[in-house]
């Protein structure tokens, strides 16, 4: 498959704390690809990094476009939907508006009103809740807000930041099982962070294992799955 | 009775100005949590432009929205040129951005224009049918231009997607880049609205108060006082406390104290009032589950 979104040599930092030392990493077009680690191996700021909401250096290069001296709105703008470490919810905005914010930059007016129908399709308590604030949602509802905001943007990639942090079990089966759906009809190719590896190994096709800013080992979920190492250390078995 | 509720539409009419001036010291605190010192000035500066373009024989309504046009394009201006690069400065810094804003604008005002006393007209007939027994048609009519800027300012925000996007950027920054709001231009565009409202306020109060360039340092002061009283982080709150500023001062000054103190017995009241609820009487209480 084709690479979506290819990055090499990307080092990140925090003011002048280098967090990234040159991760090469690529999302195929059409897949899921797992982010693995322990915690503060720099998984989210991978993701911040791609975004460009920190600083960064190295070659980006999404959709055949380098990304270097983007804002994170440039970014975005390319098709690049971001469910961010905490959600991002707009705790003061209804819902609907939640939702609407997603589609801002869009123009085509029709497809957007398709595209909330959609979004409620795959999660009806939205359209339930949808002139609720959001900030009063169970963090359940949150996630799946977050999903769906960054969705209404007509994404070709979405970023996941631990979707599954601080749910109940039934309600992570729930939403994975909804995301894998979004990939196989939507085309829709994403990048997941999770510490459940378990979980992420289940989704993705392809996975990258961090430590301390580095990737430590690549390739097809299975394979990773099967290496002794990761099993011990983060599938506990 | 009648002098009683003479004092109190008074009130209303002053509350009017003060709500204005509240707005947009709201329009900008909301987005960066900052109180804009500059606005009584910067809206003095657009008092005088409307004043100097009806002088070159501009009808008084075309050169009302063509000053408030200028107003919007030079807060704009003033956010991306000035404002802009103390982005990440601490809060003093930009405290003293907006002193010397004010001061600039007060100078400024007196090199261009002279230190003399002007008149500046009313759009308001004197005799005209809506003045009542106990209003002016002035008063009246500047009760309805603060109204009805306050509809818009609401079917704004309220009702389109650039609106949304301005109250997005102002509670979540982080959240709006990553829809692709452009942020920066949301926080121009906001100080922009703001001049535009201060603009109203100057442009209604000049009659009453005569344009000069210390214009507008009570009624910021008075503005500053609604917009606490109401709650700053609640626009609505912000401009019924304007109103509720203008009654108060007027019958403190008609009933309690006199004229001389008016401004410290309404001063006094909102300070009793912030003791008891000190996010202001509309505050809001941020509701959320964890």
């Amino acid at each position: 498959m084709p690479a979506l979104l290819e990055a090499r040599g990307l080092k990140a930092y925090y003011g002048a704390t280098p967090v990234l030392h040159g991760v090469d990493l690529v999302v195929e077009a059409g897949g899921i690809t797992a982010l693995l680690g322990a915690n503060g191996a720099g998984k989210t700021t991978l993701l911040r990094a791609i975004c460009a909401m920190v600083r960064r250096e190295g070659e980006i290069r999404f959709a055949e476009r380098a990304l270097d001296g983007l804002g994170t709105e440039d970014v975005v703008r390319l098709g690049v939907g971001h469910v961010p470490d905490g959600r991002g919810t707009f705790v003061h905005l209804t819902v609907e508006e939640n939702l609407r914010l997603g589609a801002y930059t869009r123009g085509d007016r029709a497809r957007v009103a398709d595209d909330f129908e959609r979004v409620y399709a795959y999660f009806p308590r939205l359209r339930e809740r949808r002139r609720q604030q959001a900030g009063t949602l169970s963090g359940g509802e949150q996630q799946m807000l977050a999903i769906s905001r960054a969705l209404m943007l007509a994404p070709k990639l979405l970023l996941l930041d631990e979707p599954s942090f601080g749910l109940a079990p039934l309600v992570v089966k729930d939403i994975f099982r909804i995301l894998r759906t979004i990939n196989r009809d939507e085309r829709v190719s994403m990048l997941v962070v999770e510490q459940n590896a378990t979980l992420a190994l289940d989704l993705a096709d392809r996975a990258y294992l961090m430590e301390t800013g580095r990737v430590v080992m690549s390739g097809g979920a299975d394979r990773i799955r099967g290496d002794e190492s990761v099993r011990k250390s983060y599938l506990g078995y | 009775m009648t002098a009683l509720l003479h004092q109190i539409f008074s009130g209303l009419a002053s509350g009017g100005i003060y709500a204005s001036v509240a707005l947009a010291l709201v329009l900008i605190y909301q987005a960066t949590h900052l109180v804009n010192f500059a606005q009584g000035e910067m809206a003095m500066f657009a008092t005088y432009i409307a004043w100097a373009l009806v002088q070159a024989g501009l009808p008084y309504w075309p050169a009302f929205l063509l000053t408030l046009a200028i107003a919007f394009a030079g807060g704009v201006v003033i956010e991306r040129v000035i404002i802009r690069p103390f982005d990440k400065a601490p809060v003093l810094a930009s405290v003293c951005v907006f002193i010397g804003l004010l001061s600039i604008f007060n100078s400024l005002a007196g090199f261009i224009f002279t230190y003399t006393i002007k008149s500046f007209p009313s759009p308001f007939a004197e005799k005209a049918w809506y003045g009542t027994r106990f209003m002016s048609p002035h008063e009246v009519g500047e009760i309805a231009v603060t109204l009805a800027m306050l509809v818009l300012v609401y079917a704004f925000f309220r009702f389109t997607p650039l609106g949304l996007a301005m109250r997005a950027a102002a509670q979540n920054p982080v959240s709006s880049r990553l829809v692709g709001i452009r942020v920066g231009w949301m926080l121009a565009l906001g100080w922009g609205l703001a001049a535009a409202a201060g603009a109203v306020a100057g442009m209604m109060a000049a009659p009453i108060v005569y344009l000069e360039p210390n214009m507008m340092g009570g009624i910021l002061l008075y503005g500053f006082a609604g917009a606490l009283l109401g709650g700053i982080d609640n626009p609505w709150g912000a401009v019924l406390g304007g109103f509720i500023v203008g009654v108060l001062e007027n019958l403190a000054g008609g009933y309690v104290v006199g004229p001389d103190l008016k401004l410290t017995a309404a001063l006094i009241i909102i300070v009793g009032v912030l003791v008891v609820r000190p996010s202001g009487l509309f505050g809001y209480r941020i509701v959320t589950r964890v």
